[in-house]
């Protein structure tokens, strides 16, 4: 029969020879293909203390950011929350006080922000909203939690450490966050 | 007075025997579970468990505790007599093989002569044969005390399949008896630590033969059909839980021991260890190192073991038939007479 590619092949149906059918040969075939794997490198990642490097452009849990002086770059736009196709992002806005200026880069700053991880999609559209470069996505995920409200994380979750009095986290933070 | 007459000493330096070969039998088929997974992921380029304990040392001993901490359930409608009896049966089968394989020479402790064997009885291989078919009685019971149709099928599955398999065994085993020229086991084995061949030698197919219908036997891998999980469910022990589960899974790895140290003891020199001279060192040490020996042959068969059943997968029923009733019982009576032959040749 003429055959429409040349990946067709023609199904053997020849009765099995005296030494295919005492399958020995064949298991024995087998079973070195069996034994050469107990010397091949395992692909696995033995999670809590080896972790899957991501790649830079992984899309993973949101930090919010500080300036070279600390401050929190925020300032309650709510651009990321009009962004967010989950509508995953509340926050409450809040004027800067006298003194507060170490603290707030900005005359208006976010009094509560938070994320809600189980509705967040990690599109990455809060990032690309944000005109002070305040929200990032890192390289970690959200690890697991027993309730529900435990996945609503607020700005001490998310907030990056001070550079200022914290170094070591922040820098920390910063390489994760690539 | 003359009930009392006979030698105590030597009755309590048997059920001290019995007691070590029962516990460490237990402790090896615990780390056999163990080897088994971990085997298993090697073969499947996975680590396995290693999360309890170093290495996941401990996992043998977390499962026999999940096992024993699990809720015991009997169905109403089983039959519950039989119910309890049968994981027990299966259990106390295939401990009973290990009364009759030499575990080593003679050791000489307070003036005394023990043999490393509970009994050395000029029968020895009939007897395995006798406990080994007792072993299907446990999953027979078994199956059928659960009252359910699934259990029965695979009962009745492990029930032919040991049957079928059983006569070929014998029948390799005679050719092997033809050239031995004894039933004791002791016997056998100091035969071939006495300098000569080991069995297998002159009895590559009886080995072979041997070897499958063990495997077949201990319903392993390609032979596990009464476990079909995707057929049958679960198996004979569908309905057991907590450690009437266990003593039935723990059954399999006890045979699975048991049969790998006949196997080493009849075919493969026993406690002897090739090139190796045992009169050069003290007796005792030469014992220690024979008991080292067969544990080492035991667990590369067990490895072996392991090693087909991740190679290869389960048979079709029709084809464990085939196998067992038009190829093995025939190759055996064919070994069976080609010995015969060549014995008459011989002499």
């Amino acid at each position: 029969m003429q055959t429409l590619t040349n990946k067709a092949l023609a199904v053997q149906r020849q009765p099995m020879t005296f030494w295919e059918r005492l399958y020995l040969i064949n298991i024995i075939k087998g079973m070195m293909i069996t034994f050469s794997h107990m010397f091949k490198k395992q692909p696995t990642i033995r999670y809590p203390e080896q972790k899957r490097e991501f790649s830079p452009v992984f899309r993973g849990l949101h930090v919010l950011n500080r300036d070279e002086e600390g401050r929190e770059r925020c300032t309650a736009c709510g651009l990321c929350a009009v962004a967010c196709p989950a509508e995953a992002i509340t926050m409450e806005a809040a004027e800067r006080m006298e003194g507060e200026e170490n603290i707030y880069r900005e005359e208006k700053y976010a009094a509560k922000y938070e994320i809600n991880m189980l509705r967040c999609i990690f599109c990455g559209l809060c990032e690309e909203a944000c005109p002070k470069d305040a929200i990032y996505l890192s390289e970690t995920f959200a690890p697991a939690n027993y309730t529900r409200k435990g996945f609503i994380y607020d700005k001490n979750d998310l907030l990056i450490p001070n550079p200022l009095t914290n170094a070591a986290d922040y820098a920390k933070a910063k390489g994760v966050q690539a | 007075m003359t009930l009392l007459s006979f030698d105590w000493a030597l009755v309590i330096e048997k059920l001290i025997l019995i007691v070590i070969i029962v516990l460490t039998t237990l402790l090896i088929t615990l780390y056999t579970t163990f080897g088994e997974r971990k085997v298993a992921a090697i073969l499947q380029d996975r680590p396995g468990p290693n999360r309890a304990g170093p290495f996941g040392l401990l996992q043998p001993l977390a499962d026999g505790l999940k096992l024993i901490m699990k809720e015991e359930i009997i169905p109403t409608s089983a039959s519950k007599w039989l119910f309890i009896l049968g994981p027990g049966l299966a259990m106390t089968a295939s401990l009973m093989t290990s009364a009759v394989i030499p575990w080593g020479t003679d050791i000489h402790l307070f003036g005394r002569t023990i043999a490393l064997q509970v009994a050395d009885i000029n029968i020895g291989i009939l007897y395995i044969f006798a406990v080994v078919s007792m072993g299907v009685y446990g999953i027979m019971i078994g199956g059928w005390a659960s009252n359910n149709k699934f259990s029965l099928m695979s009962a009745l599955r492990a029930a032919s399949q040991a049957i079928s398999y059983e006569i070929a065994m014998g029948l390799a085993l005679i050719a092997l008896l033809m050239t031995t020229g004894s039933l004791s086991l002791k016997t056998i084995v100091a035969d071939q630590a006495a300098g000569n061949w080991w069995n297998v030698v002159y009895q590559p197919l009886g080995f072979i033969i041997f070897f499958i219908c063990a495997m077949a036997e201990c319903n392993r891998t390609p032979f596990d059909l009464p476990e079909a999980e995707n057929e049958l469910n679960f198996g004979y022990h569908q309905e057991y839980s907590s450690m009437k589960l266990g003593f039935y899974l723990f059954a399999e790895y006890v045979n699975m021991i048991m049969s790998s140290a006949i196997m080493a003891s009849m075919y493969f020199g026993g406690y002897d260890l090739p090139f190796f001279d045992e009169t050069t060192v003290a007796p005792n040490i030469a014992a220690m190192i024979g008991v080292g020996t067969l544990l080492i042959k035991i667990v590369l068969f067990v490895f072996l073991f392991m090693w087909i059943r991740w190679t290869i997968p389960r048979f079709r029923y029709d084809q464990l038939m085939n196998l067992g009733w038009k190829t093995m019982i025939p190759l055996a009576l064919f070994n069976m007479l080609l010995t015969g032959a060549l014995i008459l040749a011989k002499l």
